[in-house]
């Protein structure tokens, strides 16, 4: 197999500024690291190199020079390649115009490398977009199936992967063919520190930076010029107030419990 | 403190902090407290590749020496002393096997100790010999291409935990020190099992075993060193395992300090931080200080012991002789006496840093649910074990001794 893991660095921080002109993010002078929710996509990545023979992990990611870095973490955390898109011309991009880029460089790296893609695995979203637009758009670009939100691989073979998708009201067990996209929440594994061998190779690993013409890029689709969103305002959202969850073993039990509620609540 | 530490070194730093920090710290009161084996620990440090730090690539180390090693236990320690010593005592496991084994015995067993595959354990002490190592009375009798073990060891650290021992056993009652003898032992042999656990008041993460020997048939290819040579097996050993209490002690100071520290900070008497008085900055720079001259002792030893022995190794590998002989012909004096200043040193200042952190963290340090008591009790162990502090200053006296009388 190949899989291919998306990353993006980003502040290692919950507090981050947002330019009033732009409507961006302002990343200038902050400490960075792997976005969190992508820890977990390269340690499923790795889980499932070590259980199918015969997988390499690539890691792609979009980023200024020193988003490097990030790549070099995820090669001392099991993954074997690291790309780098790296272009001025790749600055302020949307959601859009992010998805669209990386699509490009992921074609890119099956050319390079020979190997035919067969999974992409992402973070749900990121701390500071928080959009969880990007996954689901690369796998539009490609015509992959996609399932987001996944809490677990419960099988994955050549062709195909089946897994545990979370919904706020239960669990979605869905089966898809390969080649496919997830886009995985923190549940589903708990990431591993890297490895001393891992650091090691990490710190020799050869990473191509590839510009904006490296990939074909269409220039139109690509950049803050290539990107059609435009942020209003940001807020952040109300709480949501949970529900009342009815339990009971049997569904006859939990039609007993509703009836029982709903009269305690002088609503019949 | 800028230590210029190697890539490789800063690396181990790194890895063994991520995981103590990460991993260990949010479990360490549930194995202090339920004294169970914190084997899903022990799987973060062979994936982390640390049980390897000291051993030659040739049986899949990384190449270090014994300031690889202290790294390692420095930074675990900080979090929990007692888990560091999967990883000590497989060392102390490991290195009478690196210093004195053949070459089928070193790749017979290395490889496992290195990858942490097998888990290793170290037994010398008896209930009549402690620091009195001649005082042994188990025996391995000799018996055509075998030997026939027979007696009892205690306070084996790492005990049930461990599947590669060694283990030193009279080939000879009649010659007492000189009929010591150093062997290897592998769990399962027929008439090797394990007797009572101690209950330990520090250091509960790893279980302290009594080993029984009934009719314990072993090869004589586990023989390790000469017969008779068992003390000077064990000697060779302490001088190179020594640093690894240290570096032991030295994380459970630090560990101490550092908590100590954000409390003091944080906790509020007359209407001001605890730190803000003089009477406990005093005793935090003294801690402070003491931590780090004890660091630049350890290290500047470990350091100059790695300088000769990294090359005994390397010899050792091309020439098929034992290290320790490719060791004496680099240099012909021990380093008992230094092994034996950075171990009391150390311990000496993890008790005593120890000891005031939880006087200056008050009624809180006192309480189990606190970790600093911990530290205290981790602390008193490192003075104690790999030869008492008090024996410790008989190396010492004694080197400084035949010092003179070379002059």
């Amino acid at each position: 197999m190949h899989i291919v893991i998306c990353i993006k660095q980003t502040p290692a921080t919950s507090n981050v500024q947002i330019d009033p002109k732009t409507g961006t993010l302002k990343r200038e002078g902050m400490a960075a690291a792997i976005n969190p929710f992508d820890e977990y996509a390269i340690e499923e990545g790795v889980r499932i190199k070590e259980r199918v023979p015969n997988t390499t992990v690539s890691v792609i990611t979009m980023g200024p020079p020193q988003a490097e870095e990030a790549l070099r973490d995820a090669i001392s955390r099991g993954a074997d390649l690291g790309f780098h898109l790296c272009d001025r011309a790749f600055a302020g991009a949307d959601t859009y115009a992010t998805s669209y880029a990386l699509q490009m460089g992921i074609r890119k790296i099956e050319k390079e490398t020979g190997k035919k893609i067969s999974l992409i695995i992402c973070g749900k979203q990121t701390n500071d977009g928080d959009t969880g637009h990007v996954g689901p758009g690369v796998a539009a670009w490609l015509d992959f199936p996609n399932v987001a939100y996944v809490k677990k691989v419960e099988e994955v073979s050549e062709n195909s992967i089946r897994v545990w998708r979370m919904m706020e009201d239960g669990t979605d067990i869905i089966e898809m063919p390969l080649p496919a996209l997830i886009a995985v929440v923190k549940e589903i594994n708990e990431p591993r520190v890297p490895s001393l061998r891992g650091k090691m190779a990490a710190k020799k690993a050869v990473i191509p930076r590839w510009t904006a013409q490296d990939i074909e890029a269409d220039k139109t689709k690509i950049g803050l010029g290539g990107s059609p969103t435009i942020v209003a305002s940001s807020f952040n959202p109300p709480p949501r107030t949970g529900g009342v969850k009815i339990e009971g073993t049997t569904p006859e039990e939990k039609a007993k419990n509703l009836v029982a509620k709903l009269l305690e609540m002088k609503l019949l | 403190m800028n230590y210029f530490l190697t890539e490789e070194q800063q690396a181990i730093v790194d890895i063994s902090r991520e995981i103590a920090q990460k991993k260990i710290k949010p479990v360490r009161e549930h194995y202090d407290v339920t004294e169970e084996y914190p084997w899903p620990i022990v799987e973060e440090l062979r994936k982390a590749d640390l049980f390897g730090v000291y051993f030659h690539p040739n049986y899949g180390g990384l190449g270090g020496g014994g300031m690889e090693l202290c790294l390692v236990m420095e930074e675990i320690s900080k979090a929990c002393a007692g888990i560091a010593l999967s990883i000590a005592c497989t060392a102390l496991c490991a290195f009478p096997i690196i210093l004195f084994g053949t070459p089928e015995q070193k790749k017979r067993y290395l490889p496992d100790l290195a990858s942490g595959k097998r888990l290793g354990a170290f037994t010398i002490t008896e209930p009549e010999a402690g620091s009195d190592a001649t005082a042994t009375r188990c025996t391995a009798k000799k018996d055509g291409d075998f030997y026939i073990l027979n007696g009892t060891k205690n306070f084996c650290s790492n005990g049930n935990a461990a599947e590669i021992y060694t283990l030193f056993a009279s080939t000879n009652l009649k010659r007492g020190a000189r009929g010591i003898s150093a062997f290897i032992v592998e769990k399962g042999t027929h008439g090797f099992s394990m007797g009572k656990k101690e209950v330990k008041m520090g250091i509960r993460a790893s279980p302290t075993y009594e080993l029984n020997f009934d009719n314990c048939k072993i090869s004589k290819d586990n023989l390790l060193g000469g017969e008779g040579h068992g003390l000077s097996v064990a000697q060779g050993t302490f001088d190179i395992s020594r640093p690894g209490v240290a570096a032991q002690a030295l994380g459970i100071a630090q560990g101490a300090l550092d908590e100590t520290l954000a409390y003091a900070k944080m906790r509020k008497q007359f209407g001001q931080s605890v730190l803000s008085f003089q009477s406990s900055q005093h005793m935090a720079a003294d801690m402070a200080t003491q931590i780090e001259a004890a660091r630049a002792l350890l290290y500047t030893v470990t350091k100059a012991m790695d300088h000769e022995l990294l090359q005994a190794v390397e010899k050792s590998e091309k020439s098929g002789k034992a290290v320790y002989d490719e060791l004496k012909q680099i240099a012909s004096r021990r380093w008992t006496k230094y092994s034996a200043m950075v171990k009391l040193y150390c311990s000496d200042v993890a008790m005593k840093v120890t000891t005031d952190a939880v006087q200056l963290c008050g009624g809180i340090g006192y309480m189990r649910d606190f970790p600093v008591e911990k530290f205290m009790r981790d602390a008193k162990i490192t003075q104690i074990y790999e030869g008492t502090n008090q024996i410790q200053r008989n190396e010492i006296g004694y080197a400084l001794i035949k010092e003179l009388s070379q002059k």
